[in-house]
């Protein structure tokens, strides 16, 4: 599975291949759901990791638009609930992830992207 | 009998076949888990905080389950897809990536609380091809800049792995340093010829007052001060799990359930400490 939390925190790595390589644009994706642990101080933790514009523009594509563009100054209950779900608990099982730059094509097949690179593509 | 590294690329040895033998076997599962469970400890992460980590080299699970049971959320990479394919069987919760580690990350900086590494660095000792970024000291490069920055500052990479020489601890201690790690090797077990254990400590972030941890003596004293505290800290666990249950009872239920379907390695393992009759320390 790859969760946006995930997600949000990949970059394309090919060789030469260091800028506008976020995020990675998801292509012919199958999504699936599933129940995680909400843990609010994690989440509250793991806020300022976050590339927020990417998480929200992510979410949209994929149909959920729980989130406000702008990162709220405070993260209540109800933010933080449906923060919890866009994170953790939808993943992509399917589809593809392509680089905005390089246009490398990353597939991603039984939830598991293939992030390997061609000799001539590492770095 | 030959090391695995030296007879074949990982993603060929680790085969469906091989795959499943590996992970079928309990004296392996108990002492990847017995590693993990130190990993852990060296990786220092506050008491009851649930940390993102980073898995490197995977496989089929073993070590990941553990970071589950102690309520972490990961990612985890390698580089044999029969190995994934079991760790998905196994319905681990981290998210999971083929990958090979010697052509680096690309995680934006700062993205892991730390990383644990087990049974896996001996894997990029050895040249697979001529091409000139298949050499070890390219791909270790490649290796440890992009998971320095991937790391968040301040925290700590645990890599355990199978030197066969002084000379690869020296490569690979000075390819890390110079990806700006500090940090040092702990060896556990020193004297023990089965016992022993290396593991490579690096810090993120200087000045924190890091120091390299102790490595454990070969006498059972300190083996029993390892256990002492795994133990303090699983009933700590026990008890926050135990306030989560009002919170959130439901998920947990679920989630017994779940371990109870999968038949969790984790439960025996559990008992095993918890009940231990222990000698005095003094
Ligand atoms: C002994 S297993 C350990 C697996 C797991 N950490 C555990 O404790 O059970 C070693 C693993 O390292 C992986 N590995 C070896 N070289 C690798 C590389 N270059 N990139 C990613 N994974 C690699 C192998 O595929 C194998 O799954
Ligand atoms: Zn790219």
């Amino acid at each position: 599975m790859v969760r946006l939390i995930t997600h949000n925190l990949l970059a394309c790595h090919a060789k030469g291949c260091t800028s506008n390589n976020f995020p990675l644009q998801l292509k012919d994706v199958q999504l699936e759901q599933r129940e995680a642990e909400f843990n609010p101080d994690f989440l509250r933790r793991f806020m300022p990791k976050l590339d927020w514009g990417a998480l929200v523009d992510t979410a949209r594509q994929l149909g959920d638009d729980s989130l406000p563009l702008e990162q709220p100054e405070m993260f209540d209950d109800d933010f933080l609930r449906k923060l919890h779900h866009v994170l953790l608990e939808v993943s992509v099982e399917e589809g593809a992830m392509v680089c905005p730059n390089c246009s490398h094509i990353y597939p991603i097949s039984n939830g598991i992207p293939n992030m390997l690179l061609a000799e001539n593509e590492i770095g | 009998m030959s090391r695995p590294e030296l007879v074949a690329p990982p993603e060929i040895y680790y085969g469906d076949t091989e795959a499943s033998k590996y992970t079928q076997n309990t004296r392996i599962q108990q002492i990847q888990a017995e590693m993990t469970y130190r990993a852990m400890e060296l990786l220092n992460i506050p008491e009851g905080e649930t940390a993102f980590l980073l898995d490197i080299g995977c496989g089929s699970g073993l070590s990941g389950e553990i970071l589950d049971e102690e309520g972490h959320i990961w990612a985890g990479v390698d580089v044999s897809p029969s190995m994934l394919e079991i760790a998905l069987e196994r319905e681990v919760e981290g998210d999971l990536f083929l990958q090979d580690i010697g052509q680096g990350f690309g995680f934006r900086p700062g993205s892991f609380d730390g990383a644990i590494s087990i049974s896996v660095l001996q894997w990029l000792l050895n040249a697979e091809t001529s091409h000139p970024t298949s050499s070890p000291p390219h791909r270790l490069t490649r290796f440890f800049t992009t998971l320095h920055s991937a790391l968040k500052n301040p925290s700590r990479a645990i890599l355990q792995f199978y030197p066969t020489s002084d000379d690869q601890i020296q490569l690979i201690t000075s390819i890390a340093q110079k990806a700006g790690f500090g940090g040092g090797i702990v060896v556990d077990y020193p004297n023990s010829k089965k016992a022993r254990k290396v593991f490579l400590c690096l810090f993120v972030g200087g000045g924190g007052g890091q120091q390299v941890p102790q490595g454990l003596a070969d006498e059972g004293g300190d083996e029993r001060v390892q256990f002492e505290r795994r133990r303090d800290r699983e009933t700590k666990r026990k008890k926050s799990a135990k306030s989560k249950h009002t919170q959130d009872k439901d998920w947990v239920l679920k989630k017994k359930d779940l371990y109870r379907k999968r038949g969790k390695e984790g439960v025996p393992r559990d008992s095993k400490y918890t009940a231990r009759t222990r000698k005095p320390v003094f």
